[in-house]
Parts: C-alpha cells; sequence; structure tokens
C-alpha cells in the first residue's frame, strides 16, 4: 500500500505542474484581492468595536453603535475574507488538482461579481440594523436567498470540474472542499428559514429552545465548515507545495476526514451548556466534542510528521512557519474547544472573554497564518511574477504572530479573572462584587487588546502591501517559460 | 479507491455522514415536547412588547447581552431564578446570546421603574460612569412604527384580533403619556417635545424590558 500511496501523492503534487496552460486564473486572483479588502475592511471595525469596548466614545451614529458594528466584523470576516479566502483558493486547486480548466469560466466571474456585491449589501444592511440576531446567520432574507444562488454558482463549478476532470484520483482538498459545499448548503438553508414580514424584516421558523439549537448546531458548523474544513484543504494542498514534501499518511487523512465531518455535526449543543436546551443534547455534543480531538489532531499529526527530517525549513523557507504555526494554533483550538466545553468548565468560562480570545486564536491564528501562506505560494503561480519580497513577508509573520498571541492570551486572562469575579462571594454568601467592578477591571486588558490588534493590523498591511507590489511587477523570465 | 475517484458518490456520502448526527440532535429534537413545552403562565408579547423586541434585534442588543439564567447559585443569586425552556415558547427568534458583556436581561422585568430605563438608555455613564454600553438616546427621538403591528402578531401566532392590537398600541399610549404616569419626568427629560404625546422607540424597548422574566415572576408569587 504505502509506495503506492507515495507514488500518487507525488504524482498529484509534483507533476500536475507540468500542464500549466488553459487553466483561468482571473477569478483566483479577483477572490484573492477581494479577500484582502474585506479583511482590511474587517479589521479596521474590530479595531473600532476593541476600542469601544473601553471607551463607548466611538458609538457616534447608531451606524456605528456596538450592537451593529460587531456583527459587520464577524460577518465581513468570515463572509467576507474567509469565503473570498476559500473561493480563490479552491478555483486554484480545482484546476490544479484536476488539470481540468474551469468548465464555465463565466459564471465564475459572475459568482466574484455576485460576490463583493452581496457583501457589500450585507455590509450596508448589518449597519442599517437589518439583523436577524441568529449568530453568523444575521442577514435578512433577501440576502439569504442571494447568498444560496452564491453557493450554487460555486457548486455548479466544482461538482463539473470534478466530472470532467482529466486526473483519476481525487486528492484529500478535493474531499474537504466537496464535504465543505454539501454541509455549507445543508447548515444555510436549515438555519435561515424564516417567514418574511416585509423585505426588511422575517421571524424565525423555529421558537425557543428549539430555535436555539438550531442555531448553533448552524453556528458551531458553519464555524467548522468554513474555518477548518476549507482551511485544511489549503494546508493539505499547500504544505506539500510549499516545502517540496508529500504529505506524511494518506491513510491517516482519509480517517481525520470522515470522522471530522461525522462527528462535528453533533456538537452544536456545547454552545447551549446550562440552558434550558434538554440535557442530552448538551451530554450527546460534549461526548462527541471530546471526540473530535483524534480528527483534529489526526490533522496536526500529519502535518508536523509531513516535515519529520526536514525540520530546518522553518528557517530556510519562509513559507513552512506559517504553515507550521498555523496549524500548531488549530491543535490548540482544538484542544481548548473541548474542554470549555465540558459542563463544569463551561459554568466558568461560557459567556466571559476565554471565549472570544479562543475565537481569535483560530482566526487570527490558524485561518490567517494557512490563508496568507496560501496566497504567497499562489499569487506568484497565477500571476507570472515572483514575490515581491520574502523579508516583507516574514515581518508580516511575526506581526501577526506576536499580535495575534498577545491579543489571545490577554483576553483569557481577561476571561478567568472575569469568571471568577461573577463567581465571588463573600463569606455570608453573598456576591463579592457587582456587574460592573467585574466589567470595569477589564478596561487594562481591553487597551491591551486594541493595542495588540493595531500590531497585527499593521502585519495584515504588509500583507496587502507585498501581494500588491507582487503583481505590479513586470513578470519574471522564469515562471513566463 | 472507488469513492476517491467518484465524486458525486463522494458528495452523496459526505452528505449522509453529515446527517447522522443533524437528524438526532436537531430533527428529532424539533419534533419532541422537551425543546417546546408550553405553559399557561407565558403570555405572547403584546404588541408594542414585540415592536420592543424587534428594535431590541436591529440594535444588537444580544451582542452584549444574554437572556438566560443559568443554574447556577451565583448566578441566580445575581439575577434571579434560572430560565426554563417554557419561558421562550414565544421567542422567535430566540436572543439567548452568547457573550456577557452586559448583565443577563432574562429576569430585568420589574426590578426597575420605567424611570430608570429611560434615564439609563438615554445615558449610561450618567448612571454609571464607566459603564461601556452606547447610549441610545435617539431611540426617544424616532416614533414608534406600528404599521406592522398587526401582521408581526398574526405571522408570530400571538392570536390577538386587528382591534386588540390597536387597544394595545391606544392602551400603551395613554399610559406613558398620561399626566400622572409616575416616570413622566424622566421621560419628558429625554422625549422631544413634538413626541411626548405619541409613542416612540425608547418606550417600546422598555415595554419589552419590563416583560422579560415578569411571566415567571408572576407565576412564582402564585405559587
Ligand atoms: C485586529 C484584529 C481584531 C480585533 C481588534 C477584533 C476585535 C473583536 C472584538 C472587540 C470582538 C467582540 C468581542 C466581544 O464581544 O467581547 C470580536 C469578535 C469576533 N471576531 Fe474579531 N477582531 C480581530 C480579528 C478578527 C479576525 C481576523 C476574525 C476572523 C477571521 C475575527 C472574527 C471574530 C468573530 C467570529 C467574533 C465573534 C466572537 C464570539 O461571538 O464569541 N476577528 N472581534
Ligand atoms: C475540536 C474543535 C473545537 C471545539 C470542540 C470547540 C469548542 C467550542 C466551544 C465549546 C465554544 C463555546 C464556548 C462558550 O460559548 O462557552 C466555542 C466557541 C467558538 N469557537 Fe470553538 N472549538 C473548536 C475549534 C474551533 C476552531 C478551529 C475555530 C475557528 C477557527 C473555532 C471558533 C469558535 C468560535 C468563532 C466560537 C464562538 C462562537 C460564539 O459564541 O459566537 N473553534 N468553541
Amino acid at each position: 500500500m504505502a509506495p503506492f500511496h507515495t507514488i500518487f501523492f507525488i504524482n498529484q503534487i509534483q507533476e500536475e505542474g507540468m500542464n500549466d496552460t488553459g487553466y483561468d486564473y482571473s477569478v483566483v486572483k479577483g477572490f484573492a484581492f477581494s479577500a484582502l479588502f474585506w479583511l482590511v475592511i474587517g479589521l479596521v471595525i474590530g479595531l473600532w468595536i476593541a476600542f469601544e469596548m473601553f471607551n463607548p466614545a466611538l458609538n457616534l451614529t447608531p451606524w456605528l453603535s456596538f450592537g451593529r458594528l460587531r456583527v459587520v466584523h464577524t460577518n465581513g470576516l468570515g463572509l467576507g475574507f474567509g469565503l473570498a479566502g476559500i473561493f480563490a483558493t479552491a478555483y486554484y486547486m480545482l484546476q490544479r488538482l484536476t488539470r481540468t480548466p474551469l468548465p464555465f469560466p463565466g459564471l465564475a466571474k459572475a459568482h466574484l461579481w455576485l460576490f463583493n456585491a452581496a457583501i457589500a449589501a450585507a455590509a450596508v444592511s448589518l449597519m442599517a440594523g437589518l439583523n436577524t440576531t441568529k449568530e453568523y446567520a444575521e442577514l435578512e432574507w433577501p440576502l439569504d436567498v442571494g447568498v444560496v444562488i452564491l453557493w450554487v454558482m460555486f457548486a455548479v463549478n466544482v461538482f463539473a470540474i470534478l466530472i470532467k476532470r482529466q486526473e483519476k484520483q481525487m486528492y484529500i482538498s478535493l474531499w474537504y472542499l466537496v464535504a465543505m459545499t454539501v454541509t455549507v448548503a445543508v447548515l444555510y438553508i436549515v438555519n435561515n428559514l424564516e417567514i418574511p414580514l416585509t423585505l426588511f424584516k422575517s421571524y424565525s421558523l423555529y421558537a425557543g429552545a428549539n430555535d436555539a439549537n438550531v442555531e448553533w448546531w448552524y453556528g458551531h458548523n458553519i464555524v467548522g465548515f468554513i474555518f477548518t474544513v476549507p482551511v485544511l484543504a489549503m494546508f493539505y494542498y499547500f504544505l506539500p507545495k510549499a516545502t517540496g514534501l508529500p504529505i506524511y499518511s494518506h491513510r491517516l487523512s482519509i480517517v481525520s476526514f470522515w470522522s471530522l465531518i461525522f462527528a462535528y455535526l453533533w456538537t452544536g449543543a456545547h454552545h447551549l451548556m446550562l440552558t434550558p436546551l434538554p440535557e442530552w443534547i448538551q451530554t450527546v455534543a460534549i461526548a462527541f466534542s471530546i471526540f473530535l480531538i483524534a480528527p483534529s489532531w489526526g490533522s496536526v499529526v500529519n502535518g508536523y510528521y509531513t516535515l519529520q527530517g526536514n525540520w530546518d525549513q522553518m528557517r530556510t523557507n519562509y513559507l513552512t512557519k506559517f504553515f507550521i504555526l498555523g496549524i500548531t494554533f488549530y491543535g490548540l483550538q482544538t484542544l481548548q474547544g473541548p474542554l470549555q466545553g465540558l459542563r463544569t468548565l463551561n459554568a466558568f468560562f461560557h459567556y466571559t472573554d476565554w471565549v472570544v480570545g479562543h475565537v481569535h486564536m483560530g482566526t487570527m491564528g490558524w485561518v490567517t497564518m494557512i490563508i496568507s501562506a496560501s496566497f504567497y505560494y499562489m499569487i506568484p503561480k497565477v500571476t507570472g511574477r515572483e514575490l515581491y519580497s520574502v523579508k516583507l513577508a516574514n515581518t508580516h509573520f511575526w506581526l501577526i504572530l506576536v499580535g495575534q498571541l498577545a491579543w489571545t492570551v490577554t483576553m483569557w486572562i481577561g476571561g478567568i479573572q472575569q469568571g471568577a469575579m461573577w463567581k465571588a462571594t463573600n463569606p455570608d454568601g453573598s456576591l463579592m462584587y457587582s456587574f460592573l467592578d467585574g466589567l470595569t477591571s477589564l478596561y487594562p486588558y481591553y487597551r491591551i487588546r486594541f493595542v495588540s490588534g493595531v500590531v497585527y493590523f499593521i502585519g495584515i498591511l504588509v500583507f496587502g502591501w507585498n501581494l500588491i507590489q507582487t503583481v505590479r511587477q513586470a513578470p519574471s523570465a522564469a515562471t513566463e517559460a | 479507491m472507488g469513492i476517491y475517484s467518484k465524486p458525486v458518490v463522494l458528495a452523496v456520502t459526505s452528505a449522509l455522514v453529515i446527517l447522522i448526527g443533524t437528524v438526532v440532535t436537531v430533527f428529532v429534537p424539533m419534533f419532541m415536547p422537551s425543546t417546546q413545552p408550553v405553559s399557561a403562565y407565558v403570555k405572547p408579547y403584546t404588541a408594542i412588547e414585540q415592536e420592543g423586541r424587534d428594535i431590541y434585534m436591529r440594535e444588537g442588543c444580544n451582542n452584549c447581552h444574554t437572556q438566560t439564567v443559568r443554574p447556577l447559585r451565583t448566578e441566580v443569586l445575581r439575577y434571579g431564578e434560572y430560565s426554563k425552556a417554557e419561558e421562550f415558547a414565544w421567542d422567535r427568534p430566540f436572543l439567548w446570546g452568547s457573550r456577557r458583556t452586559g448583565p443577563d436581561l432574562n429576569r430585568i422585568g420589574g426590578k426597575y421603574p420605567d424611570s430608570w430605563h429611560y434615564r439609563h438608555m438615554h445615558s449610561p455613564q450618567s448612571m454609571f460612569e464607566k459603564s461601556n454600553m452606547p447610549p441610545y438616546g435617539w431611540l426617544a427621538e424616532n416614533r414608534l412604527d406600528t404599521s406592522n403591528s398587526f401582521r408581526k402578531t398574526q405571522i408570530l401566532g400571538y392570536g390577538y384580533s386587528e382591534a386588540e392590537v390597536q387597544q394595545q398600541i391606544a392602551d400603551y399610549k395613554a399610559k406613558v403619556s398620561a399626566p400622572d404616569y409616575d416616570s413622566k419626568a424622566t421621560r419628558d427629560q429625554v422625549t422631544p417635545e413634538a413626541l411626548r404625546g405619541d409613542l416612540t422607540e425608547m418606550d417600546a424597548i422598555i415595554a419589552y424590558m419590563q416583560k422579560l422574566g415578569r411571566d415567571v415572576k408572576a407565576m412564582e408569587a402564585m405559587q
């Protein structure tokens, strides 16, 4: 078995580059720069709301008030940056791994334009207060319809290219993309079923505890199938590409894949621990959350072992650092997640800044690191230019690493303090702190978080500058040939 | 290598695999009474309270405030009796929230007089200097739009007739603009003169605040 798989991998990963003509890269570029654009916008808003949390003076108008802007931040980055990054790399990986040009390039182009129009409309509508309040599904129903149409436009190209493909075997990254395409459709449609009142307002089809259950089944899995599954697709493709090393174990990746997508869907209720949701659903969620450590770490181990004997690449190859740190943060996330899902720990950490720290290690660490490195590898390939500056890429790496760590660790500490202050009692059994005591004690942490965010943001600006300068250069002789 | 060279089979298999957990933990519970208990004590929102709830959603208050008290000693001490599933039978969508930048609101109804809320919504910092809650004074400058109130209650299945909805609106307007309204002075302070005889968005959101947890408190009082 083993030699066959090795051949399969080298074949897939190294030789598909031989046939380089006829691919449509314009949408790859379009989505990559859209991702960059929404990343910058989303981060500016992130900084804005981070400031509002210790100084409400920035709530200048209704449109800029925290309650409305927070969802612009989450949607702008999750849908705008996250999805655009996924579409960019998916359109690239699909063509390379199948050795087939995009079957419907016109459709892909329409997808690109419609996508950007939809995200812009989403941002404006959320600032205007059109908000269904279901987390990560806040868009009102006409935009939901738009999102479904966009998804179908994408899915048509995904399945058409897979059916027409020249390469018999489908590499792991393609399975992850298929699973994402199917699952996101199911999640999005089920959770967004609503009864319209007007064009701008609707009510959820589900009520109370049921609505909560549907929402967090969605919420957990939309994070999983946008911030994990396709990012793993990138990891499995771009890590071997960037390092020239085949993935360590094919079998491990098969087992991880199926167990991950199986177990994920059972765990939504760990977001509803100790709420009025029936207890058995919560308990099932805890069990599957613990189980999720296995497939998650399957990918982490696969990543580390891929570098076996070649760890010097951490120093010599600027891309390797991004991938290895990225998967490390993924590994930390997937330990932290199941632990904070345990009933006793969740009783302490739920609703605190600890969870906000968890979220941002995933998004600012894992997701951004992997997308950054994938773009650094891919953009020179699709534009026929060399990367403008490896030195700047290294600067970008260190700024986002330090910014992210300071950010998340600060929030963990703040979260522990917050949880402790909520729980503290006097000897006579009365509460020791008022709610406001707890909040105001966090302002120093929020200030540090803001400054760390600025550091991270500068790193992202360097990233953007590096990519823009890359495409503005003259084509390089080597890649043109 | 069967399945890995058959994209449609792979897609269908993935769909089945993800649907197992979905069916067991989401679709089946949808039809179980335990996720949808009802109680005669828990009454639907009035048209005005519903308008207030819609403003709460529009402003994204749920991004900072939860509406579920967990069965934990310190939490019950801080907020009151823990939340039960039947309290949320009328809630479409649910507004439990996931983040507590501000305190839980599930037991806020009746905790303070309306005047407290008018002052607080207008300027949280005037009451708690260090609060980070955004000021919402402009809600008092917006006339409440009740043109869809009846259709809302229809969609939500509250079972009011159109006349009842009109009556609820008229009653609440009469209450807050009456000369002997117990929170009149504060309401007048934050409401522009032209709107004092009318209903504002501020009035509605405060009506909604005062509803939260009231039914449970009433139920306890009866028992
Ligand atoms: C400069 C960097 C960033 C800053 C300053 C920032 C700031 C914030 C703030 C202040 C919140 C609200 C926290 C609260 O309510 O207590 C938040 C939430 C959130 N942010 Fe960010 N953020 C940044 C980067 C990112 C990135 C890169 C992503 C995604 C790709 C992201 C995704 C999210 C999500 C999903 C939430 C919601 C978390 C939850 O509901 O628990 N953020 N962010
Ligand atoms: C095995 C993997 C994981 C498990 C079991 C897990 C578990 C959890 C749990 C229990 C919570 C809720 C905490 C609370 O509200 O008290 C949570 C929140 C969250 N997690 Fe994870 N996590 C995992 C991995 C990840 C990864 C890789 C990411 C992102 C890249 C992520 C993003 C988030 C987000 C965005 C939230 C906040 C949701 C919200 O309240 O708005 N998680 N996670």
